[in-house]
């Protein structure tokens, strides 16, 4: 089979991705530029500024950087110590720690809305132990414990990846030329993870910034991310130019912020996979 | 060895954070008792329950009649488009892998957003608009599958069994299609288990008539949380844990912990 | 003779219940170019790891330059390493990795520029401050790793295969480039091989190891023309080595021929290895010959021809400028300072690797 003749079998992959992805993407840019009756206008993307929109918007950011942050500092040792366990069982150990990201989205959030509810695990432990109970469902606190909880394998994996692929003998040839363990850790271990860490933190901040269904279901209709702003444009106010205007808005966020992670050093060319 | 400990410690803190809150409806799911807390004895009625409750079984058919038919309906797409994006030159395959990025990199919701706008335009919004929604974000999975075993797979094999005699196809068949198979099947797997937990694009592109189990769980559960739930979840838990016990340590397995 | 710098004393160490090293002893000389030579899984690498660092002896004791570093970190021993698969720092450029052990010795700005710039052309690398690891080939990025040790003024440079992965003409070249760098740092050199040819050519000693047990320690003259036993013969160039009877001093019965050597001490009647190498096998017309045989096989080597003469039943592996057709009735002659008599081995270790002789 010619060179040619190959490349036309992706042809039908082309035009799925020409007619399911980027038309869509082009109808919500269509959307957000246009009013209910089809004549231009900027509006529905300035509206971004109104103080409900900003405030969700500012909210959705701030969770999904605490998150963000959260889900780094506790998976970078639990990598490292994942990395370091030399038995015959790490395979499955890892296995172990990844494996609640493929477990159903909905059926994690379940999971954690029980624990956290009032008369639910954690506040009859506390309350056996004498302590107060806590009344964090229907807050930030507990969305943003849900999300901690939704998409910490997706930051351990890449940087757990990423510290396998270290060789051995680059830490060896460190340590030979008088590199003491913290040296290592920041000369060699970090830059060397670097991609890994990044990929961590697109994989949740990402999704963090833009979900709704957590905050839906764990905040109570207390707690209003930009998320849930669109997903109420659209399927409850029919407004869809306004969710278009305030989707493309996210867009921009998510690429810069993407954008501002890969040109922090992706040196290993590791993308996000 | 303090420091060992500590190690320990700390794994097994993180287990627990992870697991205790799907360990704990697992033994509810088995609890004669409405209570989150007391423990009523041993029952499987909640299971019994669910099974009766035609609207949830339903939504089961559906979720695994989406999630096999999308998974290999983008297997086929994505081999072809393997084999395709294989053969391009350097700079055409940067710009398909781009493209292919995209749905991985954007936001499930806007995903969902899009194509809903395109379906209504064009459709009514039901199984099809799902299952075709479920392809799109299902079809990057396969080929970055698949990409690199045809990368690792050595050209001059095939072209030794063209050079022996073989035709195209033929050495297609008997040389290329064995060192990509593994590549094949994780790709299969993978869209099948993207396609089993997602919620967000569903949600947008389904319509009123149909639920998989995401969509069934988010109206319960805006409803209120019944038992019969807990037994879902047991099941869909056992469900993933099977898939991806097989698809780390089955016969595809590769060496990298699979995302 | 110059002191001693590392003394390796009682070396034991197994991995997994496996016995790679047993009570292994073995002294280097400042300024001795050294190399560990044998086949894979000898214990050369181990041998190499424990002096870098890297492993811990089981049992026995590390000496360098009089004191006991068994148990000292690899970051804190006088010693630099040159790794096998080069283990460069990907994400630094060719200066910061040289750069590396100097930074952590706190040295000035100017001394590691200065430092930087001599090791660029010591390695004949000159300009590369700047460029990317994966832009050398792996010539270069061998020499980038010579580089990155030597600058930290080492006393000894290990060097695990360092040439390993290098295509043959590379590997030739940069033989002579370590010996030249050998003699202008005048440090001494600990190198691991499984190449017999590099061994004899760049070593002032050579230590022949097998299955975790030294089995000769040298001059390349001496492992070559004098192997104390089969294993080393074998190792080091093709020989013919017959199963051969010292009936007394200075007389050996090989294949039921007496032939006068040089040899003594060995005992009456003792059954002993002997070693014939192949270009010190004359062919001469059969009346004059020792032995009496046929040429089986020939093959043109370019400097020599390559015969296998069938004689009394043993197929001799004979290297010579004359060339005699297949099938031509030849006699071996072989001088008497050309044989080389060994005892048979005495462990089940060294027997095991002659089976096959």
């Amino acid at each position: 089979m010619s060179k040619l003749k190959r490349q036309l079998l992706a042809g039908p992959y082309i035009l799925w991705m020409a007619g399911f992805i980027l038309l869509p993407i082009a109808m919500v840019l269509y959307y957000a530029f246009t009013t209910t009756s089809g004549s231009f206008t900027f509006l529905n993307v300035t509206s971004i500024t109104f103080s409900v929109h900003l405030k969700a918007l500012a909210l959705s950011l701030k969770l999904a950087l605490l998150c963000t942050i959260i889900c780094l500092v506790l998976s970078y040792p639990l990598a490292m110590i994942l990395n370091h366990m030399k038995t015959k069982s790490q395979g499955f150990i890892v296995f172990i720690f990844i494996l609640p990201m493929w477990m159903n989205f909905m059926l994690r959030i379940l999971a954690w809305r029980m624990l956290l509810s009032n008369n639910g695990i954690i506040n009859s432990l506390l309350g056996t132990l004498g302590l107060p109970a806590i009344d964090i469902l229907n807050t930030p606190t507990a969305v943003v414990f849900c999300m901690v909880y939704d998409f910490l394998p997706f930051m351990i994996l890449p940087i757990y990846n990423a510290m396998t692929r270290i060789q051995t003998d680059i830490i060896e040839a460190a340590k030979d030329l008088g590199a003491g363990n913290i040296t290592i850790f920041f000369k060699i271990t970090v830059p060397l993870t670097m991609s890994g860490v990044i990929s961590g933190i697109i994989m949740v901040f990402v999704p963090a910034l833009t979900s709704f269904a957590i905050s839906d279901l764990l905040g109570g209709g207390k707690v209003l991310l930009i998320g849930n702003v669109i997903e109420q444009a659209f399927m409850q106010e029919y407004n869809w130019n306004l969710g278009s205007g305030l989707s493309f808005v996210l867009m921009i966020f998510v690429i810069a912020s993407m954008a501002l992670m890969n040109s922090r050093g992706d040196d290993q060319g590791a993308g996000v996979l | 060895m303090i420091r060992k400990s500590a190690e320990r410690v700390y794994l097994f803190l993180i287990f627990l954070f992870l697991y205790l809150p799907i360990g704990v409806l697992i033994v509810l799911s088995f609890n004669n008792s409405k209570s989150k807390v007391v423990w009523g004895g041993f029952t499987l009625n909640w299971y019994k329950k669910l099974f009766s409750n035609s609207a949830v079984m339903e939504a089961f058919y559906t979720t695994i009649f989406i999630s096999l038919a999308s998974a290999a309906i983008a297997t086929l797409l994505g081999v072809l488009a393997a084999l395709g994006i294989d053969a391009m030159k350097k700079h055409g395959q940067a710009v398909m892998l781009g493209a292919t990025n995209i749905p991985l990199l954007n936001a499930d919701i806007v995903t969902g957003i899009s194509m809903m706008l395109l379906f209504v335009r064009f459709t009514r919004l039901g199984m099809n608009t799902v299952l075709i929604a479920h392809i799109t974000f299902n079809i990057p999975y396969v080929i970055l599958n698949v990409l690199p075993k045809l990368k690792q797979s050595s050209h001059t094999a095939y072209e030794a069994a063209l050079d022996l005699g073989a035709t195209p196809l033929y050495a297609f068949r008997k040389i290329v299609w064995p060192q990509i198979l593994p590549g094949v099947l994780s790709g299969f797997l993978m869209a099948m288990t993207m396609s089993l937990d997602d919620f967000s694009v569903t949600y947008f592109t389904k319509g009123a008539g149909i639920n998989t189990l995401s969509t069934i769980i988010y109206t319960e559960m805006r409803k209120g949380i019944r038992p019969e739930m807990y037994a879902l979840s047991t099941i869909l838990f056992l469900i993933a844990f099977i898939l991806l016990l097989f698809m780390n340590f089955g016969p595809t397995a590769r060496k990298e912990i699979q995302l | 003779m110059s002191k001693r710098l590392i003394d390796l004393q009682h070396i034991t160490k197994s991995f997994d219940g496996q016995t790679i090293l047993d009570d292994l002893n073995l002294y280097i000389r400042e300024n001795e170019f050294l190399t560990l030579l044998g086949p894979s899984g000898c214990g050369k690498t181990t041998t190499l790891r424990i002096i870098g660092g890297f492993e811990t002896p089981d049992q026995g004791n590390v000496i360098f330059d009089g004191r006991d570093i068994t148990n000292l970190a690899p970051n804190q021993r006088q010693l630099n390493t040159v790794f096998q698969k080069y283990a460069l720092f990907p994400h630094m450029s060719i200066a910061q990795n040289i750069a590396f052990g100097l930074k952590i010795r706190k040295k000035s700005k100017s001394y590691i520029e200065d430092k930087i710039k001599y090791a660029l052309k010591l390695v004949n690398l000159e300009g590369f401050e700047n460029r990317s690891i994966d832009s050398l080939s792996g010539g270069q990025q061998q020499r980038i790793a010579i580089a990155r040790a030597i600058v930290n003024e080492p006393k000894v440079l290990l060097l695990d295969e360092p040439l390993g992965a290098l295509d043959l003409k590379l590997r030739q070249d940069m033989q002579y480039e370590l010996i030249r760098l050998k003699n202008e740092l005048g440090i001494t050199f600990i190198y691991v091989t499984h190449d017999q040819e590099e061994a004899l050519t760049m070593s002032d000693t050579i230590v022949v190891m097998n299955q975790g047990y030294i089995q000769q320690i040298g001059t390349p003259q001496d492992i070559y023309n004098e192997p104390v036993n089969a294993f080393v013969a074998d190792f080091i160039g093709e020989s013919n080595i017959i199963n051969g009877f010292m009936l007394k001093d200075r007389l050996v019965q090989i294949l039921d021929v007496k032939f006068p050597c040089v040899d003594e001490g060995f005992g009456c009647n003792t059954p002993v290895d002997v070693v014939i190498r192949p270009e010190d096998v004359e062919l001469v017309s059969p009346e004059q010959g020792m032995l009496k045989g046929h040429v089986v096989s020939l093959i043109f080597k370019g400097v020599h021809w390559e015969m296998e003469v069938l004689a009394n039943g043993y197929e001799w592996l004979v290297q010579t400028t004359q060339m005699h057709p297949v099938g031509a009735h030849v006699g071996i002659r072989v001088d008497p300072f050309n044989i080389q008599i060994m005892n048979k081995p005495e462990s089940n270790d060294e027997r095991a690797v002659v089976s096959d002789v």
